[in-house]
């Protein structure tokens, strides 16, 4: 039993990181569609998928791991250049991360893969092998053997470049390479035998080992390494490549790298011998500085290569070209060093500091009643106190934020599908990702987001040949950003589309009687039409078919968060969807409120302003709903003791002050006896020892640890108007 | 887990029979209720109470348990008893509650506590048909002590907060 649950333990873990792997894959495989084969993306993909495949096989998911194989060695050919990076090779391997991300739900819900699934994927995979590359098949093993060992390679990504280098067939050279390594080399962690193998794919390689140095038996340390080699190598190579292969071992080894005047006498010559002239061979790297552009370098055709000054430069180039979506993305993946621990413990951890801040505050309030000066140093690690807690209570609270790259990250891939299934072109320009956002709210944003993104997509963005037509650019874009501003995360999404038609958007609108002919609406109000529930996202402005949810629901779910939307949309110019959220859902802003006994807390967004009012002032309207007037606007009044068919009941009759609130374009008034602090507090859910309650949205405990009951606005108006509305035998309680 | 652990309170008590079980017994309206050692996690004094919207009467509002929101009833209300003052000795006992497989956490307050007993299950009888103050479902059993009876509680149907909100519009539909 205890042994299973260990297990599980340890799937888990695979399963997580499997899944992080495969979203780097994904990731790199979409910036490489933009045309960048850049070598550390291509290494990156490679190597998430090594690592999957390992430890697939490592938990014993034989099918995951026979899958990934193919993905692998297919991976292995486009890194080391025998093939090139097409769409369709992307395309494939977009779906094989797909169908690996399936296989890992399967395992965490099944326990088992369904292998079915997989057979037309390992077919596609397969023809792709068996065609393309007419290169030796051989290799591809070899090299990812050699992989296995190195973590970075910097060595591999210019075999890759050399054995592009190799096909062009021109230019064979020849060297001699002495390599003599430090005693103490292999201890170090080089392997000649790597090294070897990396030069063998770069050309011809001849390896002569000198064991002159290999002391008698008895002084002989196992460790040591006493072997030298004498290498000689043929092939379209120059000396960047080999120093490259050297780089790592160069501290712990004397190179002597001479190119050969002529072919090698043991090389069998099939090659014409056509040497490019010149001594300055070596340093050729600088003489063709529009061959390094990332252009060029782009197409993957193979093409000679010919050494650049520095990797890490041309791989800086490189990332230039590239660098939109996939190196910030990367960049957050490689820099995080973090550990995993369960959202229950972090939240265990915020209940035990918001009771250490409650009994802070009890302490304080205590402290501040005594005046002894013997006393005073007590009150003075009170202050001390107070500090360190509220600290504390950030600290943690800040525990439970995370990017919202979480949450951008799928979009890139979904961008890309749904624009090549419409046939649109379409740029995703991502900023703000590290913004940072409550778990709870980053989980519950992502559906909301998805459907906007792809309504941009579907209705806003027009197809290509609109495009140009309307004197915009082919490809159009589409902006997700976030930002923080004050205490709301403002998430924006912009695109550069048609707009929305609001002709077309009013004239249905009255159609389905949503509004009638005769309102004159403001552009906003009609803009907002788009998220009144009557518009289902099918049969929408565009008449274009959408899926899931409309935007109606994408309102709700926006503000379940206790956030909001907006549109602003310009014909021909685009639409903006602008969310905003709170920063958590854990805290919130609040008025606390006196009614009778009971102190209640009132979100303060919600409250418009308070007006100190006389019993007098206030109307009924046929007896029953009292309003009052404020500025022209009759403001209909809210008693919590009629709503709430409870006890807190205003204990002055003549006078009071209203506080007036507003939710979903609604006001109203709520009567209370008297405001008291403003604070923010810790939110509690009444409903998991309890239930829901009508009116409340939670609870939450005051400084002197006492339950206090948020109000929940928008409920609070529709219990009123239900309990208005059905003429209930006003009080049960009252038997 | 339950019912290991009565299992090792027993053995540590050297009684041979294994299902013999530990309650917490309490007073109400002069008579003694029981209910599972296990189930207590522990007992307060009276706190302020903050009374909650829309609720039964019996519902007295909820508490601050450690961070916890937690419910409080009142159980004489509950069972339809007489309304008295609250005491010096009324507390509220805290009790944890199965409700379709998830716990929930409930105070309930009585005139006070009383005696820790142990009931083997062939001492305890089954709750008579009709009769009494309480309605049948919520008892377990009825045990006795040195001629006293010790009415046994079944906790978990105490209360289905879910349906509260229901049962109280039905009633006043009715009414």
């Amino acid at each position: 039993m205890a042994e299973d649950f260990e297990l599980d333990e340890i799937t888990e873990i695979f399963l997580e990181e499997s899944r992080e792997g495969l979203d780097t894959m994904e990731t790199g495989l979409l910036g490489l569609e933009e045309g960048s084969a850049d070598a550390e993306i291509m290494n990156d993909i490679f190597r998430a998928a090594h690592s999957i495949k390992g430890g697939a096989g490592t938990f014993g998911f034989m099918d995951v791991s026979d899958f990934t194989h193919g993905v692998e060695t297919l991976l292995d050919e486009m890194r080391s250049g025998d093939r090139a990076v097409t769409p369709d090779g992307v395309q494939v391997l977009l779906k094989s991360v797909d169908r690996l991300r399936a296989m890992m739900n399967e395992i965490q819900t099944a326990g088992e893969i369904d292998t079915a699934l997989n057979e037309d994927l390992e077919k596609e995979i397969n023809l792709m092998l068996a065609t393309g590359v007419a290169a030796d098949q051989g290799q591809g093993a070899d090299q990812t053997e050699v992989a296995d060992d190195g973590d970075e390679s910097p060595d591999l990504i210019d075999a890759g470049q050399a054995a592009e280098a190799a096909k062009t067939a021109a230019g064979v050279r020849h060297w001699r390479i002495k390599f003599t390594p430090h005693l103490n080399m292999l201890q170090k962690g080089n392997d000649p035998l790597r090294i070897f193998k990396a030069l063998e794919k770069t050309g011809r390689l001849e390896v002569e080992a000198v064991t002159d140095h290999i002391p008698p038996p008895d002084q002989l340390v196992t460790d040591n390494c006493y072997l030298s080699w004498n290498l000689k190598l043929s092939g379209n190579i120059c000396k960047q490549q080999i120093d490259d292969i050297f780089d790592w071992a160069l501290e712990d080894c004397d190179l002597d790298i001479q190119e050969a005047p002529e072919p090698a006498p043991a090389a069998k010559n099939h090659q014409p011998p056509t040497r490019q002239p010149g001594p300055g061979d070596s340093q050729e790297s600088v003489t063709q500085p529009g061959r390094q552009s990332p252009v060029n370098h782009n197409t993957g055709k193979p093409q000679q290569t010919t050494a650049s000054a520095d990797t890490s430069l041309k791989n800086k180039k490189h990332k230039a070209a590239g660098a939109k979506k996939p190196a910030p993305a990367k960049a957050a993946f490689k820099e995080s060093s973090s550990i995993r621990v369960s959202i229950e413990k972090v939240d265990a951890l915020l209940n035990l500091v918001g009771e250490l801040v409650i009994t802070q505050s009890m302490l304080k309030q205590f402290g501040a009643k005594i005046e002894s000066e013997e006393l005073k140093e007590l009150s003075e690690g009170l202050i001390q106190l107070e500090r360190y807690t509220r600290e504390l209570q950030e600290n943690v609270m800040d525990i439970r934020m995370l990017p919202i790259s979480f949450t951008f990250n799928r979009f890139p891939r979904l961008v890309h599908d749904i624009s090549r299934k419409l046939g649109k072109k379409v740029e995703l320009i991502i900023t703000g990702e590290q913004t940072e956002l409550d778990k709870t709210v980053l989980e519950k944003i992502g559906d909301p987001l998805v459907h906007l993104v792809r309504n941009s997509l579907d209705h806003g963005i027009e197809m290509p040949a609109v495009r140009v037509a309307s004197g915009k650019p082919e490809q159009g874009a589409l902006a997700l950003s976030a930002s923080q501003e004050g205490g709301n995360i403002v998430i924006r999404v912009m695109d550069d589309g048609a707009g929305i038609n609001k002709e077309k958007l009013l004239a249905k609108a009255i159609q389905r009687n949503i509004v009638s002919a005769d309102d004159h609406l403001s552009d906003e109000r009609i803009n907002a039409l788009i998220f009144h529930p009557g518009f289902s996202s099918v049969d929408e402005v565009t008449d274009l078919s959408g899926r899931g949810v409309g935007m109606d629901v994408v309102r709700n779910n926006i503000k379940d968060l206790n956030g909001r939307v907006e549109v602003q949309s310009e014909t021909n110019i685009g639409t903006t969807l602008t969310i905003r959220l709170p920063l958590t859902l854990a805290i919130l802003d609040g008025q606390l409120v006196r009614v009778g006994q009971e102190t209640y807390i009132i979100s303060l967004l919600s409250i418009v302003e308070t007006v100190l009012i006389k019993k007098t002032e206030i109307n009924a309207i046929a007896g029953q709903a009292e309003v009052y007037q404020m500025r022209g606007e009759y403001i209909p009044i809210i008693w919590l003791k009629e709503t709430f068919q409870s006890q807190p009941e205003t204990l002055n009759q003549d006078a009071g002050l209203l506080v007036v609130v507003e939710a979903d374009g609604r006001r109203a008034g709520l009567f209370v006896d008297e405001l008291l602090d403003q604070q923010q507090v810790v939110i509690k859910s009444l409903e998991d020892n309890f239930r829901q309650v009508d009116g409340v949205s939670g609870a939450t405990i005051l400084g002197n640890g006492t339950v206090a009951l948020i109000l929940d606005i928008p409920g609070l108006f529709n219990a009123h108007l239900s309990r208005r509305e059905s003429i209930l035998p006003s009080d049960k309680h009252a038997a | 887990m339950h019912t290991a652990n009565t299992q090792v309170i027993s053995s540590e008590d050297n009684l041979t029979a294994n299902d013999a079980e530990q309650y917490l017994t309490f007073k109400l309206a002069g008579e003694e209720y029981g209910v599972e050692i296990l189930r207590v996690q522990g007992i307060q004094g009276l706190q302020k109470i903050t009374s909650i919207p829309d609720t039964p009467e019996y519902i007295l509002g909820v508490i601050n348990l450690r961070g916890e929101i937690v419910p409080v009833i009142d159980l004489r209300r509950r069972f339809g008893l007489e309304k008295i003052k609250f005491s010096s000795t009324t507390v509220v006992i805290v009790i944890r509650m199965a409700h379709d497989s998830k716990e929930t956490t409930l105070g309930i307050v009585v005139d006070g506590v009383s005696e820790v007993y142990r009931f083997e299950s062939n001492n305890i009888q089954d709750p008579p048909e009709f009769g009494g103050a309480v309605s049948t479902e919520f008892l377990k059993g009825l045990a006795c002590v040195d001629e006293k009876m010790v009415i046994l509680l079944e906790i978990d149907h105490l209360v289905d907060f879910k349906m509260i909100g229901k049962v109280a519009d039905r009633e006043a539909i009715q009414q």
